[in-house]
């Protein structure tokens, strides 16, 4: 099992490389912020497997908070290339 | 048991993922990026929070695990369409070889991202109002 999630660690690893490139990349904005809120729930997805590897369970509560926290963000992102105040 | 069921879902998600990623990186737009990266790599974190529950058996992590899922099932959609949104007003155009813009049919003629026409089509009141 280490070994196979060493494996899974890369492909992540590699996902996120090729979002960091559209981060750099991306000619508009938005593309930028798609790219940041795709990196934010890869982050999920390799905090689950570090709970998996290590046994502790807290660190799924780190993927909670990081999921709910990415969501605010992402939107107020979007607010902001809609030319509108955040609360409307 | 366990164990394989697990391991072939958090395959299969990080193929999803690897996947997504691609296509996030090698479409010609921001709205067909936004298609394939959110879709794809939603399901793919998905799976791989199923895949733990399931590996790592009735306890704590998998708990978590499926409420972890239940977020990102709820925010990941909301926040694809707010960005969707905010790119189109804010003037992005579509890739030339799109065939169909239903945004733009029902908001009607007016070019997207322009104040003055976003202006006035919000003085006039809409028909179906």
């Amino acid at each position: 099992m280490s070994g196979y999630l060493v494996a899974a660690f890369l492909v992540l690893t590699l996902s996120a490389l090729l979002c960091l490139w559209r981060v750099g990349r991306g000619p508009t904005a938005p593309d930028r912020t798609v790219a940041i809120d795709i990196l934010g729930t890869l982050v999920v997805g390799v905090t689950s497997l570090f709970a998996l590897m290590t046994g502790q369970d807290f660190y799924m509560n780190i993927a909670i908070a990081w999921a709910l926290i990415s969501f605010v963000g992402t939107i107020a992102l979007a607010k902001y290339l809609e030319g509108k105040p955040f609360d409307e | 048991m366990n164990e394989t069921l697990g391991g072939i879902l958090i395959g299969v998600g990080l193929l999803f993922d690897l996947f997504g990623c691609i296509g996030l990186a090698r479409l010609p737009d921001i709205y067909n990026r936004l298609q394939a990266g959110t879709k794809c790599v939603t399901l793919g974190t998905c799976m791989i929070l199923i895949g733990s529950a399931v590996y790592a058996g009735f306890g704590p992590l998998a708990v978590k695990a499926v409420l972890c899922m239940v977020f990102l099932l709820l925010t990941s959609p909301v926040a694809a369409h707010a960005v969707a949104r905010g790119a189109y007003r804010s003037g992005v155009r579509l890739w030339p070889g799109s065939v169909v813009d239903r945004y733009a049919e029902k908001a009607g003629p007016s070019v997207p991202g322009d104040p003055a026409a976003r202006d006035r089509s919000a003085k006039e009141p809409s028909d179906d109002a």
